[in-house]
């Protein structure tokens, strides 16, 4: 209904998150919970912000659980942020009836026109990755701008224009670039890392990458796996013994 | 042509809206980790809070804590006006008064104790960053009852590092993130440390080269990107470590060279059991301890240049006609026993020998075969020049997790010998001290007993470190005199008093009654104590006359916790927004490895309501008071500005030139560390971002305990009195005078009932002894351990009533390993009891695997009364969320004599909150969906604002287009240590690369 960019540019502004190092601190969400709610989508409601049931508009949420391998008998804790992947063929944008959802020409931030979004959820209900959040108080539909009014923001200073939920991340885990062109800085990070796209099989080319965790180092190959014992008395008189006249310092 | 009817409507988006009309830098408070911050106002109000970049601590990161000031600064919970309490305690019936009311009332209840017992007042400051402040506020005022919150937090782990190293984590320490190769991470969920080490890890963890173990009973949080996950049963970390020491030392994996140089290993130890200087150090006629030299074949001063040459580190010798071994013997001896071997300890650890064997043998490679080189010539304290500094670059970092234990002091100990045994401490790539620290072992400083008369300052300080029972703060009788028992035989080593048992003391009238109990930000009716319910009946408890056994209470707190109601005269503070603050070298700075620093509060918002930063208020107090320091000679106040007047202008001594804040001392402001009061130095601190730090010289960036350019500039800058090497003791001789003192030698003797429990927990040299709930209990009907930690997005955060914050949690559940719920016939989402042997609390489940299957653990202080943070009857959190401290005992079981003691650590009185043993059973259907016990609920705050049913804070803060635009730049985290493994990727710092103008 709504129709994706004609002339993209090659330009396609992202995320990339280190599942490596994500600690699931949140510091990324509330950041940007912060930035946003006095932002081109502000604000970002809550609804029963003291009460029984609070819930608000977030644009990223992070989910902690554990991927159990039952074959293996394994187990790992995953911390996972989520958010919107800026999709190349973004499905809540074609499906939306009134063009307030769009993906910009310019450097591909899908974003939503709340001017004229009639908040149907048709959005939400188009996105694979649960990446849209309805603002009841509102009646319109919100979404991860990547910062728009801050990236390109001249009243703040450099380092300030970058998402916040980058700049924030204590870990270092999120990084942001333009994954449309090979050779900046974060595709060569996904390259490096074999950085992959969410759910790829819902065929909707997200824009963000995320890096799989790096094997574990358990069991340094390097290291011995056991220490030669110098001793095998089972209180260790022969060491001591040996050490009474031994200058063990030099 | 679009043939679509649909085509995209171009919005004109605003990409360069105006952000603020002023930022402003402060330190976040939001937490204990003290971040840098650039507040961003506009109309008055709070646009954003982002990290400051140029910031020593967090470097520019920001956690989800501190994102979340904005909802802190404007919540309905604050307190607005000085409240005088009209109903009963905990009737939570107030009526406002106004403040001059509240501060003649304030200073009558205080100045009546004063004149006439100034020891009848108790004044406890809870979660308190102007400890300096504070406590000598409580000297000049004579109140030797005087503490902070870090007796129920981690004192074992600053106690464990002080006597051993002369520093310890946090505040007085940190890994070498960029050089260490192997770092262990012990019982730590988040951390005070907070963006710090998630900094840290991620570099670490990017950089590629270093493998991270965490040893914890769960694998949330930071232990969960650990590469190797060790799930330890909580309280056996000691026998961990002690198997590690094992296996080094049957492997002769020791840095012997460091050993002798730096450590007091090869000192000679008297060994005459029954004498009364046994298992002290041999001294010469100067008190210098002794080595054996071995090439010279006689005994020498182990603090001469020449003691590392050949000194003996085992073998019985007599030297000036007695008998003495090296205290290293008596070290190896204990731990190459069989008893500590990996297989003997591996079952209670619940970790596999083999496990234990491979973790020892990857931390002797890294030391011993992957040092770590840095081509910079240094000289040592002896004067002996080194052209190179060498690094074993192995590095621990330990909080909470092994502190919280009542065997917690001697695991600590144990865990700063292992890295002295490696060589590993305050080399490159191992755990390094931050300024003011290393300090001497222990710092030279001993806490003040009473004072001498009414209406008289103490003799010092009344916190400090005991070096021998002579130090103690006992009367003649060896009774405790403080109203928290603190330094007293039975914790004698409770540096940081003993907070959580003052209201139980007080209500008992053990070991006397106070008159007024005066209380700063320490939720102790909820949260902060242990046992609540008996917490809340010490506050109400009353005598025969129908009078409170507590007569008068004061409290200061910035919010309607839960803790507010159960007080008399509630003083209301400000936020960390609105007020003056300093982070002082005098107390916990915000040093780093690299350099000394310290901070500044300033206030970015005027106060909401009439409401005023307790330490301004203190001031007032003291200046009502006539109390020395803060009254002139004429009655007039010294500091009449309040807090920044005392920050700029007060000096610690007379004429001392040490003052609260180091940096731009002197008249011109060119002096640091030392100099005159200079009255632009608020200026300068705001200018610079309100903190100021100093970049030690690359010689003086390791080896600081014996490092003679560090060490002389530390002397110069006041952080250490003398430039002599700090030692470590690793036998410490200080506990062994304790146990002398417990075998009947001395004149200083221990009660009686308290005898066998010194001369048991002061050993010299670390010991593991099973937690003494776990002792005292039948483990079959208490199966479990029981722990709770803070969420990171709420640890040491006032954060349960943050509208952003609770949205992640708002009920805590219990998590449970999924084999062990199979066990108990227990199902994801089950409401259970939750049994200890002091009481049973109720909560939900939650089932999973990254735990140790005999630990249950929650999110501690998520559960809130109802009434209590200006939360509606139906929050979550005072309908589901629960509190572990309703079933946690503040006393052990009663001894033969009948002794309670505190459920504490022996030694330093850190409370044992992770002691705890429980049983779960499932709950009737009936019960099932609502947490007990429920405490009946609070009025809400007297005056309080109706709660929202709706925030859209920000929509008013909106930025009016600009039309302009800048250029996004691409921001790579972690940048540096990316571009030193991806070809191509380019230096520098998130958006900044090296090579750009700026």
């Amino acid at each position: 209904m709504t129709s994706l960019p004609q002339n993209p540019s090659r330009v396609k502004l992202g995320l990339v998150i280190d599942l490596d190092i994500c600690v699931g601190c949140h510091a990324c969400a509330v950041n940007c919970k912060e930035w946003n709610t006095s932002g081109k989508m502000a604000p970002l409601t809550d609804i029963d912000p003291y009460g029984g049931k609070p819930d608000g508009v977030w644009f990223n949420r992070i989910h902690t659980y554990e991927a159990v391998d039952e074959v293996a008998g394994t187990s790992r804790t995953v911390h996972f942020p989520r958010s919107c992947l800026h999709c190349d063929d973004a499905p809540c944008v074609t499906v939306c009836p009134t063009g307030a959802s769009y993906k910009r020409e310019e450097d591909g931030i899908v974003l939503i026109n709340t001017d004229i979004c009639i908040g149907c959820k048709l959005c939400s209900w188009a996105c694979p990755y649960g990446a849209r959040e309805y603002d009841e108080d509102e009646g319109v539909m919100k979404k991860c701008t990547l910062c728009v009014d801050k990236i390109y923001n001249e009243n703040l200073p450099p380092e300030s224009r970058v998402p916040a939920c980058v700049s924030t991340c204590p870990a270092g885990a999120r990084s942001f670039g333009d994954l449309g062109d090979p050779d900046s800085d974060v595709s060569k990070l996904v390259a490096a890392r074999d950085g992959y796209a969410l759910m790829p099989e819902q065929g909707t080319k997200p824009v963000n990458r995320y890096l799989p965790p790096r094997p574990k180092k358990v069991g340094d190959a390097v290291a011995p796996r056991l220490l030669e014992h110098h001793d095998d008395s089972n209180d260790g008189a022969g060491l001591l013994a040996r050490w009474v006249d031994k200058v063990l310092s030099a | 042509m679009n043939a679509n009817p649909f085509a995209t409507v171009k919005e004109n988006v605003d990409l360069s809206p105006e952000v603020a009309d002023e930022v402003k830098n402060t330190t976040c408070y939001m937490c204990a980790c003290r971040c840098g911050i650039r507040v961003h106002l506009k109309n008055g109000k709070v646009r954003y809070i982002e990290g400051n970049p140029d910031h020593p601590v967090n470097q520019g990161v920001l956690c989800g804590k501190g994102s979340a000031g904005i909802m802190q600064q404007y919540s309905p919970a604050k307190l607005k006006k000085p409240l005088l309490r009209t109903g009963e305690r905990g009737s939570g019936e107030f009526k406002e008064i106004e403040w001059n009311e509240a501060l003649e009332l304030a200073t009558k209840w205080l100045g009546d104790v004063r004149a006439k017992d100034p020891g009848k007042l108790a004044f406890f400051t809870g979660r308190d960053q102007s400890q300096s402040f504070t406590g000598w506020w409580a000297t000049q005022y004579g109140a030797h009852n005087f503490a902070a919150h870090g007796g129920f937090c981690s004192v074992n782990m600053a106690a464990g590092g002080l006597y051993t190293l002369g520093g310890a984590f946090w505040e007085f320490g940190e890994p070498d993130w960029d050089l260490t190769k192997y770092f262990m991470l012990f019982g730590v969920a988040e951390d005070h440390d907070s963006n710090p080490i998630k900094i840290g890890l991620g570099k670490l963890k990017t950089r590629g080269e270093a493998k991270f173990v965490a040893v914890n009973p769960s694998r949330n949080g930071y232990n969960a990107i650990a590469d190797e996950w060790v799930g330890v049963r909580p309280g056996t970390d000691g026998l961990f470590v002690f198997a590690i020491i094992h296996e080094l030392l049957r492997a002769e994996k020791i840095d012997f060279a460091s050993l002798a140089r730096y450590s007091n290993a090869p000192w000679l130890v008297i060994d005459e059991p029954g004498k009364p200087d046994h298992g002290l150090f041999l001294r010469d006629a100067k008190g210098n301890p002794l080595v054996w030299d071995l090439h010279k074949k006689k005994a020498i001063n182990a603090m001469g240049p020449d003691a590392d040459a050949a000194p003996a580190f085992a073998g019985a010798r007599t030297v000036k006609k007695r008998n003495v071994v090296p205290s290293f013997q008596h070290l190896a001896a204990r731990y190459l026993s069989d008893e500590f071997s990996p297989d003997a300890v591996a079952d209670t650890i619940g970790v596999p020998a083999d496990t234990i064997r491979r973790i020892a043998a990857e931390i002797a490679h890294v030391a011993f075969e992957e040092e770590v080189v840095i081509e910079q010539p240094w000289v040592d304290a002896w004067g002996r020049k080194h052209d190179k500094m060498i690094g074993r670059p192995v590095s621990f970092h330990a909080m909470r997790g092994i502190s919280a234990h009542s065997n917690g002091f001697h695991t600590c100990r144990a865990l700063h010998i292992l890295q002295a045994l490696l060589g590993s401490v305050d080399v490159p790539g191992g755990w390094r001290y931050k300024a003011p620290f290393p300090k001497p072992i222990p710092p030279g400083v001993r806490p003040a007993g009473p004072a001498a008369n009414p209406g008289e300052p103490l003799g010092g300080p009344p916190l400090g470190f005991i070096k021998s029972p002579d130090d103690l703060i006992v009367d003649e009788a060896g009774a405790p005199q403080r109203i928290d028992k603190a330094y007293s035989w039975e914790h004698p080593l409770s540096l940081h008093g003993m907070m959580h048992m003052v209201l139980h003391n007080a209500a008992n009238a053990d070991p006397y009654k106070v008159d007024v109990l005066f209380m700063y930000m320490a939720n102790m009716a909820w949260n902060s104590s242990m046992n609540v319910p008996g917490t809340l009946d010490y506050f109400t408890a009353k005598d025969d006359n129908g009078d409170y056994k507590i007569p008068k209470i004061i409290y200061s707190d910035a919010f309607w916790s839960e803790t507010v109601p159960y007080c008399d005269l509630i003083l209301p503070d400000t936020t960390y927004l609105e007020r003056w603050d300093c982070i002082s070298m005098l107390d916990r700075p915000i040093s780093s490895a690299h350099g000394a620093g310290d901070s500044i509060r300033q206030p970015i918002l005027k106060p909401e309501g009439d409401v005023r930063p307790f330490q301004d208020v203190l001031i007032d107090l003291g200046h009502r008071l006539g109390l020395p320091g803060m009254t002139k000679d004429d009655g007039s106040a010294t500091y009449p500005g309040g807090y920044v007047d005392y920050m700029a202008n007060h000096e610690r001594g007379a004429g001392s030139g040490i003052g609260p804040l180091a940096g731009w001392r002197g008249k011109d402001g060119t002096e640091q560390g030392r100099g005159a009061p200079n009255p632009d130095q608020i200026d300068r601190y705001i200018e610079n971002g309100c903190f100021w730090t100093q970049h030690l010289s690359d010689e003086q960036l390791y080896f600081k305990p014996f490092n003679r350019s560090y060490l002389d500039h530390a002397t110069a800058m006041g952080w250490i009195g003398h430039a002599d090497p700090i030692v470590f003791q690793l036998y410490n001789e200080d506990l062994q005078k304790f146990r002398l003192a417990a075998q009947g030698h001395g004149d200083k003797q221990p009660p009686e009932a308290h005898r066998e429990r010194i001369e048991t927990y002061f050993d010299p040299l670390p010991i593991w002894y099973m937690p003494f709930e776990e002792a005292e209990v039948d483990t079959q009907q208490y199966p479990l351990h029981a722990l709770s930690q803070r969420p990171m997005h709420m640890y040491h955060s006032w954060g349960s009533q943050n509208a952003w914050l609770r949205q992640i949690t708002s009920a805590n559940k219990l998590h449970m390993h999924v084999d062990t719920a199979a066990q108990f016939g227990i199902d994801d989402d089950d409401w259970v009891w939750i049994e200890s042997r002091h009481g049973r609390v109720k909560g939900q489940v939650k089932l999973i695997t990254g735990v140790n299957p005999q630990t249950v653990w929650t999110w501690n202080a998520i559960g809130k009364r109802k009434g209590a943070w200006n939360l509606s009857e139906d929050a979550p959190e005072s309908n589901k969320g629960f509190l572990l401290n309703h079933i946690i005992s503040e006393v052990l079981a009663p001894g033969k004599n009948g002794q309670r003691y505190s459920n504490s650590d022996p030694v330093t009185g850190q409370a044992a909150w992770f002691d705890l043993r429980v049983n779960i059973t499932k709950c009737a259907p009936a019960e099932a969906g609502f947490t007990e016990p429920m405490f009946e609920a609070f009025p809400r705050e007297p005056h309080a604002d109706p709660i929202p049913p709706i925030s859209r804070y920000g929509a008013d803060l909106k930025g009016a287009p600009t039309g302009k635009k800048a250029e996004a730049k691409p921001w790579v985290g972690n940048r540096h240590e990316n571009a030193t493994n991806i070809a191509g990727l380019k230096d520098g710092k998130g958006n900044r690369t090296k090579g750009d103008a700026s």
